[in-house]
């Protein structure tokens, strides 16, 4: 694809304006108990090779199985990310030689991926959208985990990873810059969450990228790549291209070429170094694995699948801008996290008046209990005012019992003490006054009590707002404040 | 009494019926055989205590009336069959002194019903070979002499043990595996019968892997019959196996002695080769004759691409090897080569533990998958063998219930004869078995006739997809008529 060039995605180098050009190769851990052709566990930490079956340590005449759960997770992926699903494809064997993994090769997917091209729609901070394209995806086996640090000669191997399944997520080089890069890996991991496919974890290493990085003169044709390997977090990708693209520039720039190699991203230092060249690139001699037939699925099967596929953030996103009226920002906000999403949902469901508070109910999410939940780190799930109160709490504000700033102090108490939003407000007397002869009563004693004041107002009306704080200091904040305004208005002849 | 081990695995298990003598007795029996017959360096382990353990446990369920298909019928293993707590090797260095932890599903399938481990069988290295040459534990010698001769013949291979063993009533069946020939190539160098059924009909799980997509167990027997009542309990679907196939197993011992009237039999121009001997040409039109007797009906077939199977196997079978023999690497079991880093411990070990002809194989594999030479060679094979297939099916669909061809263009040579200097001497030997496997079909070898130095020599039966019963009804057309083939004893 290629876009119009934006001329504030470019970096300034000495000799003039430099494109980046990235596509990231994302190994997405398939969110499923069993690994992809044994039926060991997946489950995380464990001590090493717990989890680990005849077929993960490659015995003689152990032979793979594949795990349909496995396949119906890359498939709902698939249609997520609104690709081609391909009714036909194959696994193939890609040979090469290290500890940690055991059969000498990885069972992968080469020339016929279960999933082909598809495309994803990027939303970028600055409010700009992009539409990135999937070139595929396909199943592979993780493999183990060499440790070096256990004994001062030798390494030692964990198998409990061998064999889990992964999805490779392979985009198309569309990105143009380390911004777009990190907003496209965002976006690919809340779209994850959502299907529920895999968890997104990167501390845990379910979600890692390798980054394909060249860079050119705007115009001109690709540049030479370099491969960044197994990037764990998306503040790290961001930090990677920056690093590379400076250094494929400052090499260019000196007259030099970029040679097309494997990188390493130094978490540490912050900068790239080299793992291998072209020249010790391995040859992994592709075959199709004899012990597999090709895997072949029904498009009932997968129309099956899409029907039950949740709302995803987009679809999510619109609704909440067409149904409430919600600012792109803040429907933004509530969909990129899909438990985010759920309570803002489970919020609207306990509205008594959707229509009307529904996008009171966004600010608040957003505003009151966001706020909240991160000054004290918590997440959501853990969030102890539940959707259903703050549902009551913006129920009473919407229907007048009580003020927005009462809220907040009702929002404060149920934070620490729990409890029925209505019923504390009738408990506390906290509800707003809407009895205007009582409103009244204060307005006139307010007046009463400073003729000066009052006297002045016709020339300075913006003081209407010294009389109205005067007034709802002395109804304890409960005074309805339209009505205190209408009265005051009238009372000072305004 | 006459001696136990010369009976046929049916007539055995009709004395254990009639308590005509016990299990124990007869695995006593083939114990003896075996002290007896080791000059023949058939058996790679033999496995007296746990042989006698089971035999009693037959003789209990026989004394409990609840004999299954081949309580107390003792079978030897080749040695590529994963037994539990039992050394399996694969006949290489490689492996060392490994114990698996399993046991495969064929075997585990034959002690469900009632047979007793005698032993594992010598075999190639890792199945690679075609005379038992290869073998980490030196060659086996065929129990077959030329007539007047004292020269060691090879049993062919790489089921040479299975085939020598069971000729030399050394067990009273064998398992074997065949991925060019294996199964039937030896069989007809003894004078057994060997089967290799279609692929996908027994499990692969548990054998250790030569080529996944070729590789097929089966038993070797001394009679049609028994080779019929082992395939039942070898074969069936497992969920473990991907490419076994979920297909009822019939009962193939109803098959043996069924008429073969009316059957088309295909005779395959193409077989016909370039300075085939006289007397192997006379054999074949010998069994073509005996079938007709029957009520077959003899047609010639043409099967076109014949010429290029050969190649093509000794191009897809070292590919698929050539990966699947990485995990011997010494990191996890097996032997180990210390070396100074892990790319000199993995070469260490390799060079050690494979011998030359697998290295061969390793290397001929992992050229023929190198970038920019997978499509001149290993997708070519591919093409090729899908040319094979097509040939066959066409046949099939000419209404030919089963295609007959000589086993093996000669009888068994020596030992050292050949493929010293010429690896692909040693191929020629799979000419008329490898088409066979590179289409996925059943065939049986049957023993037929002798050369001229009195050594057997086997016709072999290819049958349609999952057809192994047809195969059966004829092999006893041509074991009736040409009856049993034992060698003379000189050993022991």
């Amino acid at each position: 694809m290629n876009a119009p060039v934006k001329t504030s995605k470019l970096i300034k180098g000495a000799t003039g304006d430099w494109e980046v050009v990235i596509g990231l190769e994302v190994h997405a851990q398939v969110s499923s108990n069993a690994k992809l052709f044994s039926g060991a566990a997946t489950a995380f930490g464990g001590e090493p090779n717990a989890h680990v079956s005849l077929v993960d340590a490659a015995m003689p005449g152990m032979l793979p199985v594949i795990n349909e759960e496995c396949v119906r997770q890359a498939i709902r992926t698939g249609l997520g990310l609104n690709a081609q699903i391909n009714l036909r494809s194959v696994f193939d064997r890609k040979n090469y030689f290290y500890p940690d993994l055991p059969q000498g090769y990885q069972i992968s997917q080469y020339k016929s991926p279960v999933v082909g091209e598809g495309q994803v729609k990027v939303d970028l901070p600055d409010g700009e959208s992009i539409v990135v394209g999937i070139e595929r995806l396909h199943l592979e086996q993780d493999a183990g985990k060499s440790l070096h640090d256990q004994h001062p000669t030798a390494s030692y191997v964990d198998l409990n990873r061998s064999g889990v399944a992964l999805m490779e997520i392979v985009s198309k080089p569309d990105l143009r810059s380390s911004e777009q890069a990190k907003a496209y890996v965002s976006k690919l991991r809340t779209i994850l969450r959502y299907l529920g496919t895999c968890d997104g974890d990167m501390e845990k290493g379910s979600l890692r990228a390798d980054v394909n990085v060249s860079v050119r003169k705007p115009g001109e044709p690709l540049g030479t790549r370099c491969e960044i390997k197994n990037v764990n977090s998306v503040r790290f990708i961001g930090q990677a291209i920056e690093y590379e693209a400076r250094r494929q520039i400052g090499i260019l720039e000196d007259g030099g070429t970029v040679d097309q190699e494997t990188r390493l991203f130094d978490a540490v230092k912050g900068e790239t170094r080299s793992m291998r060249s072209k020249e010790e690139a391995h040859d992994y001699r592709y075959f199709p694995d004899p012990d597999l037939l090709p895997l072949e699925f029904s498009q009932d099967y997968v129309d099956a699948l899409k029907a039950e596929l949740p709302e995803l953030p987009d679809a999510k996103m619109a609704r909440f801008i067409a149904e409430f009226g919600l600012s792109a920002d803040d429907a933004g906000v509530l969909v990129a996290e899909r438990e985010s999403a759920e309570f803002y949902e489970a919020v609207l469901a306990a509205l008594g008046n959707r229509e009307r508070d529904g996008k009171l109910a966004a600010n608040w999410v957003i505003n009151e209990l966001f706020g909240r939940l991160n000054k004290e780190s918590l997440a959501i799930a853990s969030s102890p005012v539940s959707a259903a109160q703050l549902a009551a709490i913006i129920d009473l504000i919407g229907e007048g019992t009580i003020s927005g700033k009462i809220a907040k102090d009702l929002f404060e108490i149920i934070w620490v003490e729990g409890g029925d939003p209505r019923e504390v407000v009738e408990a506390r007397g906290m509800k707003q006054v809407t009895d205007l002869s009582a409103i009244e009563k204060v307005v006139d004693d307010i007046i009463a009590a400073n003729p000066e004041k009052a006297a002045q107002v016709a020339a300075k009306p913006a003081m209407i707002g010294w009389f109205v704080g005067q007034v709802m200091k002395s109804s304890g904040g409960k005074a309805n404040p339209q009505a205190v305004n209408d009265l005051l208005k009238s009372k000072l002849g305004l | 009494m006459t001696d136990l081990t010369s009976l046929t695995l049916s007539e055995a298990r009709e004395g254990l019926a009639n308590k005509s003598f016990s299990a124990l007795q007869l695995t006593d029996a083939y114990l003896k055989a075996m002290d007896g017959g080791r000059v023949l360096n058939a058996y790679v382990l033999e496995t007296p205590d746990q042989a006698r353990a089971m035999a009693k446990q037959a003789d209990e369920a026989l004394a409990r009336g609840e004999a299954g298909p081949l309580t107390g019928i003792p079978l030897g293993i080749k040695d590529l069959f994963a037994t539990e707590g039992v050394r399996t090797t694969a006949c290489s260095k490689i492996l060392g002194e490994f114990k698996p932890p399993y046991e495969s599903t064929v075997t585990t399938q034959l002690w469900r019903d009632g047979a007793v481990l005698l032993g594992k069988l010598n075999n190639d290295e890792f199945a690679m070979g075609s005379s038992n040459e290869t073998s980490c534990f030196g060659p086996v010698i065929n129990p077959w002499r030329r007539e007047g001769s004292k020269t060691k013949l090879v049993p062919g291979g790489s089921s040479g043990g299975s085939a020598a063993a069971v000729a030399a009533n050394l067990c009273l069946g064998a398992t074997a595996t065949d991925t060019g020939g294996s199964i039937r190539q030896p069989a007809a160098f003894t004078g057994t019968v060997g089967v290799k059924p279609t692929y996908g009909r027994c499990s692969r799980w548990g054998i250790v892997a030569f080529a996944s997509s070729l590789d097929q167990a089966g038993p070797i027997a001394r009679t049609v019959r028994d080779a019929a009542i082992l395939l039942r309990s070898m074969a069936g679907h497992d969920p473990k196996d991907t490419t076994s196939v979920d297909r009822a197993v019939p009962d193939y011992e109803a098959a043996v002695g069924r008429s073969v009237k009316g059957m088309k039999i295909g005779i395959p121009k193409e077989y016909r080769i370039d300075g085939m001997s006289p007397e192997i040409e006379a054999l074949w039109k010998q069994g073509a004759d005996w079938l007709k007797a029957a009520g077959a009906e003899l047609v010639e077939v043409s099967l076109p691409h014949t010429r290029y199977a050969l190649p093509a196997y000794y191009i897809v079978a070292p590919a698929e090897a050539s990966s699947n023999l990485a995990r011997y690497d010494g990191v996890r079991y097996g032997a180990r080569v210390p070396g100074h880093n892990i790319v000199e411990m993995y070469e260490n070990t390799r060079a050690a533990g494979f011998g030359a002809e697998v290295k061969r194989r390793v290397m001929i594999g992992t050229y023929v998958l190198s970038a920019g030479y997978y499509d001149a060679y290993y997708l070519r094979a591919q093409k090729v063998r899908t040319l094979i297939k097509r040939d066959f099916e066409t046949c099939f669909a000419n209404g030919v219930s089963a295609i007959l061809t000589p086993a093996t263009p000669s009888a068994a040579f020596g030992i050292g004869e050949k493929g010293g200097a010429d690896p692909v001497e040693m191929y020629l030997n799979d000419i008329f078995t490898v088409t066979v496997n590179m289409a996925g079909l059943p065939g049986i070898a049957v023993p037929a006739g002798r050369d001229v130095q009195g050594l057997p020599l086997g016709l072999q039966l290819i049958g349609r997809p999952f057809d192994e019963e047809t195969l059966f009804s004829l092999g006893e057309v041509i074991e009736q008529a040409a009856g049993r083939f034992i060698p003379g004893k000189w050993w022991a």
